[in-house]
């Protein structure tokens, strides 16, 4: 059984533990080991579940996020995400119940009660999600009994979202705990009728910098509407007609596939997976889409627009591969549903993908990554700043896309760096975001710092 | 002096915290340890609150940041986290080779009861580890915030560190609150030219804020020396710019107590007042006279400060953050002419009430103060109490985008714009580089609105007369 780590030295520093969860394509037998919790003092860049289920359901605009629990889970999630709304500013506030140590020692389900009255009375607002946390959960806080007198006691929906931190380490808890509470609210009570549309769900869209907005101009232009997103710029009076589609998209999968599936033997929507990340994918799926119509006129209006828009793209990307030609790339993300994307986008370019991985991902996507990928391409999951920054140098990456967190380490390798994270304030979606994407891997692949900086290594060669 | 004493709304009536003011007391334990030699952070909890705590420094500083966490979870939040606390320790050893690991508790492990110093000590019996020092620090955020975290793990390093039968030496102590580390570096300056040996605590000016120079380090250089940490105790005073700190957690009054050291407790070196306290002290201390450089800049700040002060007597700021900036920015302002409309801490546990009361003396309006508030509580005041431009970190950045105040950054975190580190602020010439911003702040959003503003002030009331008859050529 033969394994990079079992090449590498002790003093490279890397934790034994960790062995399997690094491997390289073609090189490594052994497939790689996910989806475990993060070893501990390894410095993992993963987040929490309370951080996976606040990240999703925080663009529903005019519902209430209550966090309860002490402060620092509020204060670090306050106002996370750069999702934009058309109507209310609701959800970029952040509510906490603030819980002292009376509450952690005598239970904070009294003082949770009451905030939630006094949301309700300053507010009024059409839902409240109650978001539990470690101490919250720990203490034994019940905060399904509390959402439930609430509900009966205002008329509105008070939605427990069971996201203690502590549950595992690992944000995909906490997207299913999002999705449960979003399926609480889009269930038809009990009289209730749900219209049936012709429109189509798009979940996992979160709106980052108008991005679903991007996709709704698509779709308007080849005739087909969007009846609400999961959740970007949804309202919760929208989010309850969700039932009544007759397709839902899936982005991203990580957030929204269980739902999806939920929503097909509930209600029977059948879903069909999506990217709108890069070019070629957003045509793809465009196609799919209009494919499920099954409609002459959508068809020609979709192959229209493709054709349209492939040419501004084609310019831009035929440029700029010239002086992209050959770089080496590095991609450390959430989840798959991203990596696959820009590896896609960056191999369009004619740069090569060295070094891959992710915090969330399933052992089916790995093997689909790895199908991707070149030969001696090293995969990572669950990586830690060590390993990142040991394979940045030995794979000579000249970019990196990731999170807030890898920015700075490359940088001081002198690494060009992409953001693709989930605060980011330009949309990198559809055709426009495949042409800002391409801009942005230019414009730090090829900047001229990093001639200096490599200078103060001593490295010019790259 | 007036009598008249200021409002402080240390309890709010709302039970709701809506958009905060601070954040949890283990963050600011990771920045005190990051000012220590050869140290990393190892914090004991769930996986989520250190990645948090990385992301918040990362953002201000713009460096990578390494914060370890135990990645506690289900099973050991019932069991107990002792045989992940050690392995996170063995890991980071290997990693990292620090000769220091600060451990903090979070929220679940103070809540589970979590005793580090047997589980430490067990550590050691386990792995024969004698040569890591491993600085246990009691970091629960039920009540306390990033503040009181910084102060309690200063004050716990000296604890560990400082020894009693030190030689007495001739280093003076200084401890920082958290500030940004270009004003770390301007203090460290005075003291350099005032000639003064001393030794700071915590300096993280060089480990969070690196200049690009060689090799990517894990645990970059820089940081106070421990072996000078242990000769705290022999120092002939110590200087502390913490005059908000309680004495129970507060460093210098620990040196004070336990070695006898006699602590000279100043405000922040923000506005001229404040820099002649330091300069003064600096003077008792060492018998010198001030430096030509340092008269110079304070020459050149009062004629800055006549240059600007109408523009300045226009402004009603409203000031928020963490109470030792806010206290110095608020003496800055009077000082100025610009009488504060709002001031504003998320701490619940400081003495600027008190303080303020000297300060404010003069104010022909009083400003409101809030202690241990939210940033909606905050921002109501402000509008309420008409505030035209605000000093404090991202956290107000609602303020502009919804009201049109205008920012003024400074303190922690800053993560909508670069250089959240390198603002200066402190000594005669940091002053005089935060006049500068705040009063051009002022300028701009007047020369950028003030034409049309008049216009249609102007125009609206001659449109609102009656239509009498006017005489015309």
């Amino acid at each position: 059984m033969e394994n990079t780590c079992s090449l590498t030295r002790d003093t490279d520093a890397l934790i034994t533990e960790r062995r399997n969860s690094i491997i390289t394509t073609g090189k490594t037998n052994t497939s790689i080991s996910c989806t475990e919790d993060s070893l501990a003092g390894s410095v993992s860049q993963r987040a929490c579940v309370f951080c996976g289920a606040r990240v999703v359901l925080n663009p529903v605009t005019d519902a209430v996020h209550l966090v309860h629990g002490p402060i620092g889970c509020a204060a670090y999630t306050n106002d996370i995400r750069g999702s934009l709304s058309s109507g209310s500013e609701m959800y970029r506030k952040s509510f906490s119940t603030d819980m002292k140590e009376k509450d952690v020692i005598f239970g904070g389900e009294k003082k949770l009660a009451a905030c939630i009255a006094e949301l309700v009375e300053t507010y009024h607002p059409p839902a409240i999600f109650v978001y539990s946390t470690c101490v919250a959960g720990m203490i034994g806080d019940d905060i399904v009994a509390v959402c439930n007198q609430a509900s009966l006691a205002y008329g509105i929906d008070v939605i427990p979202v069971e996201s203690s931190g502590f549950i595992s380490g690992n944000k995909i808890v906490g997207y299913r705990a999002a999705g449960e509470a979003l399926l609480r609210l889009i269930t038809p009570k009990e009289g209730e009728v749900i219209e049936k549309t012709r429109k189509l769900n798009f979940l996992g869209e979160y709106n980052l910098g108008g991005e679903k907005w991007v996709v709704e101009r698509y779709l308007r232009e080849i005739g087909i509407g969007i009846n609400v997103a999961f959740t970007g710029d949804s309202t919760v009076e929208a989010l309850k007609k969700a039932p009544g589609s007759c397709l839902n998209l899936v982005q991203c999968t990580g957030s929204m596939h269980w739902l999806a599936n939920v929503m097909q033997q509930e209600y029977g929507i059948p879903s069909i997976d999506v990217n709108f990340f890069g070019a070629e994918n957003t045509a793809e799926s465009l196609r799919k889409i209009a494919a499920f119509y099954d409609d002459p006129d959508i068809s020609a209006r979709t192959e229209a627009l493709i054709e349209r828009e492939m040419t501004a793209v084609r310019k831009v990307n035929e440029k700029y591969r010239q002086k992209l030609e050959g770089k080496r790339a590095a991609i450390y993300v959430g989840g798959a549903f991203k990596a696959f994307a820009i590896i896609r986008q960056l191999t369009e370019l004619g740069i090569e993908i060295v070094l891959t991985g992710t915090q969330t991902g399933k052992k089916n996507e790995y093997e689909r990554m790895g199908s991707l990928l070149n030969e001696g391409t090293v995969i990572i999951d669950d990586a830690n700043p060590a390993e990142i920054e040991k394979f940045l140098i030995e794979q000579k990456v000249d970019v990196m896309a990731g999170g807030v967190k890898e920015r700075f380490l490359a940088y001081k390798l002198g690494v060009g760096f992409i953001d693709h994270n989930h605060d980011r304030k330009d949309g990198l979606i559809g055709f426009e975001g495949a042409i800002r994407f391409t801009k942005e891997v230019y414009a730090t692949t090829c900047s001229p710092v990093w001639k200096y900086v490599r200078n103060e290594y001593g490295e010019t060669d790259r | 002096m007036t009598h008249s004493s200021h409002p402080t709304h240390t309890e709010s009536a709302k039970l709701v915290n809506e958009n905060q003011c601070h954040m949890c007391m283990p963050l600011g334990g990771v920045v005190a340890f990051k000012g220590i030699e050869n140290a990393m952070v190892l914090v004991h909890g769930s996986q989520g609150c250190s990645t948090y705590m990385r992301l918040t420094n990362v953002e201000h500083y713009h460096e990578p940041v390494d914060v370890a966490s135990s990645s506690l979870n289900e099973k050991q939040t019932i069991y107990g986290g002792e045989k992940n606390l050690k392995q996170a320790l063995d890991n980071v050893i290997r990693v990292y080779e620090p000769k220091v690991i600060g451990v903090l508790t979070t929220c679940l492990t103070e809540t589970m009861g979590e005793d580090l110093n047997r589980i430490i000590t067990s550590w050691r019996a386990d792995t024969g580890n004698v040569d890591t020092e491993i600085i246990p620090v009691s970091t629960p955020s039920y009540d306390k915030t990033h503040t009181e975290g910084f102060w309690t793990a200063t004050r716990s390093i000296i604890a560990h560190y400082a020894k009693t039968g030190v030689q007495p030496h001739a280093r003076a102590n200084v401890i920082i609150p958290h500030i940004s580390t270009a004003d770390i570096r301007a203090i460290q300056q005075i003291l350099d030219q005032w000639g003064l040996a001393y030794t700071m605590l915590p300096d993280y000016s060089m480990t969070l804020d690196r200049p690009f120079a060689g090799r990517y380090r894990k645990v970059p250089e820089g940081g106070t020396k421990t072996a000078e940490i242990a000769e705290m105790g022999g120092a002939p005073v110590t200087i502390q710019f913490g005059q908000t700190c309680e004495d129970s957690i507060s460093p210098g009054h620990y040196l004070s107590e336990r070695f006898g050291v006699p602590l000279v407790s100043l405000p922040l070196p923000i506005g001229i007042e404040n820099t002649d306290l330091f300069m003064q002290a600096l003077e008792d201390l060492t018998g010198k006279n001030m430096p030509d450089r340092l008269q110079n800049e304070r020459g050149w700040l009062i004629d800055a400060m006549a240059d600007s002060h109408k523009y300045n007597a226009s402004a009603r700021p409203l000031i928020y953050g963490e109470p030792e900036l806010v206290y110095a920015y608020t003496c800055a302002c009077m000082e100025n002419g610009a009488v504060p409309s709002v001031i504003a801490t998320g701490s619940p546990h400081s003495r600027i009430g008190v303080l303020l009361e000297t300060v404010l003396a003069e104010a022909d309006e009083k400003p409101v103060i809030l202690e241990g508030a939210d940033f909606a509580t905050i921002e109501t005041a402000a509008l309420d109490a008409g505030s035209t431009i605000a000093i404090g970190h991202s956290g107000g950045r609602q303020l502009t985008e919804r009201h049109g105040v205008p920012i003024v950054r400074a303190g922690f975190p800053i993560h909508d714009r670069v250089g959240g580190q390198r603002i200066l602020s402190a000594g005669y010439a940091g002053s005089l580089a935060f006049l500068d911003r705040f009063t051009n702040t002022i300028l701009e959003k007047k020369y950028a609105s003030y034409r049309e503003l008049r216009k249609e002030e102007l125009l609206s009331k001659i449109a609102a007369l009656p239509g009498r008859e006017c005489i015309a050529d």
